[in-house]
């Protein structure tokens, strides 16, 4: 049985083509409506669809660096996610020119807070433009030098290129641990910029793997349960998927549980007021669905060897997740927006439209490439992965 | 000859002879058999039709019983039979005993799963098995892939059997049979000695270096020192101790006796503030006063405290009595008390409580401000 090329139906192109139009006319219409609450959509919309795509790449990098053989034939579902980095910077652009809409840093006179004085050296609009130029520009040019020897491999079946990855992406998973946390820090923490945390890097790292593994997930099963994929593909690489996000899964709720537990239990103001934002005026309750939806289901979803090998639940608990990552970047931002519980079609418009531009991105790159990375000298010992 | 036949076993050279020849028994309507390969062939679990062990059950069932024990327990000790108030928070804390809850879930889990396997599945402490020290197993463990049906298969029987492994290409075709008389090596009295004395020696051991060779010269030298130790018996003085008490009339370093203790505010005279009026010294002031006087007085003096009702009321120390004191007046208060208020002179020292009477003037001027106090006069 061996891989022969099918291209995607036209429905793909028509379901995504429709979702970016819907989403455009949504956010245009939200941004005439509300310019304020539509830039803090733009901005879960960046965040979520950054999640995804970087996510997306360090799985790539992983693979590399780890000398893993199991996921090498989706390794391209990793990359095609992670092709979508330029538009995730195009998503922060409306936000670039509004800086003070969203995070009141920038127009706090220094002299009038304290502390905001003591963090203008790093908190100031210039040093985060280029933080931010910096992280994607770095991002990218891994993305294209990995991608470059991949699909090189595909004609050329170079062994050495392999190897290159593999040395790349060494640095890469430091640069992404730093760059992820930057992100975090700038993007999500500086909304309150009164707020301490020494490890909510580590909870949006975690959030980015988690969503960047479910997209990849989701897409594989879709496609292999579809015949678009290698039929080799065994339940064992669907266990291994499984496993993972189990895996991730707890992590994040580590993570989460000790930001909670630690701050809580020190009860001190500075830092117990970010939860308290997330516990009243109605916002208690998409907390407490937080629990639920990103750490309750996929637990209790994964939990058996059987459900692990399951493609119906596998696609089901990767969509779980990948809207609970959507719904976790939500409770981050929102509450800074308005004091109580706000959701109305604002918060779809962006959703749709990054959906629907990944799908179509997805398209056209599955047009031009073979959905499975037929020459990579990994690809064998992948196929004959068996638990 | 009357040995009962534990199984009979069957040779193969290669991982897909065995995966074949374990398909045809399975359709033969054998149960009861085991696969025996120098290392994992995969695929075998499916071609065995082996069901799922059934160990995860025992793991999840005793991780819940853990669970719930650990957080039931936590939560009758600190609510019921022991409640403290821990840093301000409530009796029932559940967040604080989720930590524990997961750390006892995964212990009892894992050490259940161990012991299970071992006791159950393994059947410890008989550690041996008809098959070892046989030629097959000789064999399987170097090169070859092999089938063992036992004879406890409800279908079993010998020449069948033997027929059918032939038909498949096994070679060596062997009966293994039950000992004679099944020893448990571990109940043996050499093997329980050795371990009684391996216990003994390392416990002898433990027990020699931790409590006699640790008071042994030269080891002890660092805990017997030549010297008197606190609240100890003393052969030198005649009473005993040997704590002793300062020589009458001794004061600590840095004492200056106050002349006007306990006298009324009235006989006050002579006492000036020995320090600077700027702001280095206020803002000593202003932290002690914060630290000591404003749990009654109130931040700004006004007497609105944050421990009104339960005590007397404060008087406010802007009224024109106070304003009109000299600053030895003040003083006198702090140091020696008046009415309900104690004397501050152990907590606070003689120059912080100059200090806060500077800060004092700065809160009744500031009650009290003119537009003259502004810095060149702006309105």
């Amino acid at each position: 049985m061996e891989y022969t090329k099918k291209e995607l139906p036209k429905r793909v192109f028509q379901i995504g083509l429709i979702l970016t139009v819907i989403g455009l006319l949504l956010i245009g219409v939200s941004y005439g409506l509300n310019f304020q609450r539509t830039l803090f959509n733009n901005l879960i919309g960046f965040v979520f669809a950054a999640g995804v795509s970087i996510g997306a790449l360090v799985l790539v990098a992983l693979e590399y660096l780890a000398g893993a053989t199991w996921s090498v034939p989706f390794r391209r579902v990793s990359e095609f996610l992670a092709a979508a980095l330029p538009f995730v910077f195009i998503l922060s652009l409306p936000l670039l020119f509004n800086l003070k809409e969203v995070f009141h840093w920038v127009y706090i006179n220094p002299d009038t807070d304290e502390l905001i004085k003591h963090k203008s050296p790093y908190l100031n609009e210039l040093f985060f433009i280029i933080r931010l130029v910096a992280i994607f520009g770095i991002f990218f040019l891994f993305y294209s030098l990995f991608i470059k020897n991949s699909r090189k491999q595909d004609e050329s079946g170079d062994q050495k290129l392999t190897r290159n990855n593999v040395k790349l992406s060494a640095p890469f998973m430091i640069i992404a641990g730093i760059g992820i946390s930057f992100i975090a820090i700038d993007w999500l923490m500086s909304l309150e910029p009164h707020w301490y945390s020494t490890i909510f890097g580590i909870y949006y790292i975690s959030s980015t793997l988690l969503a960047g593994l479910a997209a990849t997930t989701f897409i594989v099963v879709l496609l292999k349960e579809n015949g678009y994929l290698h039929p080799r593909i065994t339940s064992d690489h669907y266990y291994s998927f499984g496993a993972l996000l189990f895996g991730i899964t707890n992590f994040w709720a580590y993570i989460a549980f000790s930001q909670f537990l630690l701050i809580w239990y020190a009860n001190i103001p500075e830092e117990t007021s970010w939860f308290m934002m997330r516990w009243i005026g109605g916002w208690k309750y998409v907390s407490v669905l937080l629990i639920i939806i990103k750490f309750a289901i996929p637990y209790l979803g994964l939990l058996t060897y059987p459900s692990k090998t399951d493609p119906k639940r596998l696609i089901a608990v990767s969509i779980i997740i990948l809207f609970a990552h959507l719904f976790d970047v939500y409770w981050l931002v929102m509450p800074s927006y308005s004091k109580t519980i706000v959701f109305g079609f604002y918060e779809l418009a962006f959703p749709v439209f990054i959906v629907g531009i990944y799908i179509l991105l997805f398209y056209f790159l599955s047009k031009k490439q073979n959905l499975v990375p037929i020459k990579d000298p990994k690809l064998e010992r992948g196929l004959e992965f068996h638990l | 000859m009357n040995r009962k036949v534990h199984s009979i076993t069957g040779l193969f050279n290669t991982p897909n002879e065995i995966l074949n020849a374990v398909e045809e028994i399975r359709k033969a309507g054998y149960t009861m058999f085991d696969v025996n390969t120098p290392y994992p062939v995969h695929g075998i679990e499916r071609a065995m039709k082996l069901k799922p062990s059934k160990l995860g059950y025992v793991t999840f069932f005793v991780g819940v019983s853990g669970a719930l024990f650990a957080f039931l327990f936590m939560t009758w000790v600190s609510v019921n039979n022991y409640p403290l108030i821990i840093g301000g928070k409530p009796f029932f804390t559940w967040p604080a005993f989720i930590p524990i809850t997961f750390e006892v879930t995964v212990l009892s889990a894992s050490i259940a799963t161990v012991l299970t396997m071992l006791f159950v599945m393994f059947r410890f402490p008989n550690i041996s098995n008809p098959l070892h020290d046989t030629n097959y197993m000789k064999q399987v463990s170097s090169d070859k892939f092999g089938i063992m049906i036992s004879s406890l298969d409800p279908k079993f029987d010998e020449n069948s059997a033997s027929e059918l492994l032939l038909k498949l290409g096994a070679k060596n075709i062997e009966l293994v049979y039950y000992p004679d008389d099944i020893k448990i090596k571990v109940f043996e009295p050499k093997f329980i000695i050795f371990l009684l004395l391996v216990a003994v020696l390392t416990s002898g051991t433990t027990y020699f270096l931790l409590n006699k060779l640790m008071y042994m010269q030269p080891f002890s030298w660092m805990s017997e020192q030549n010297k008197v130790l606190p609240q100890t018996k003393s052969d030198f003085w005649s009473d005993g101790f040997s704590n002793r008490m300062p020589v009458p009339g001794t004061v600590s370093r840095n004492y200056i006796g106050y002349e006007f203790k306990g006298k009324p505010d009235s006989v006050i005279y002579g006492l000036s503030n020995p320090l600077p009026f700027n702001s280095k010294i206020i803002d000593i002031g202003k932290q002690r006063y914060n630290t000591f006087c404003s749990p009654c007085h109130g931040y700004f003096g006004k007497g609105d405290s944050r421990l009104r009702n339960q005590f007397p009321a404060p008087p406010t120390l802007l009224s024109e009595k106070v304003k009109k004191w000299v600053d030895g007046n003040i003083f006198h208060v702090i140091t020696n008390g008046q009415n309900v208020m104690p004397s501050y002179a152990k907590q606070i020292s003689v120059e912080d409580r100059w200090a806060i009477v500077h800060y004092i003037r700065v809160l009744q001027r500031a009650q009290d401000a003119k537009d003259t106090d502004l810095e060149n006069n702006v309105k």
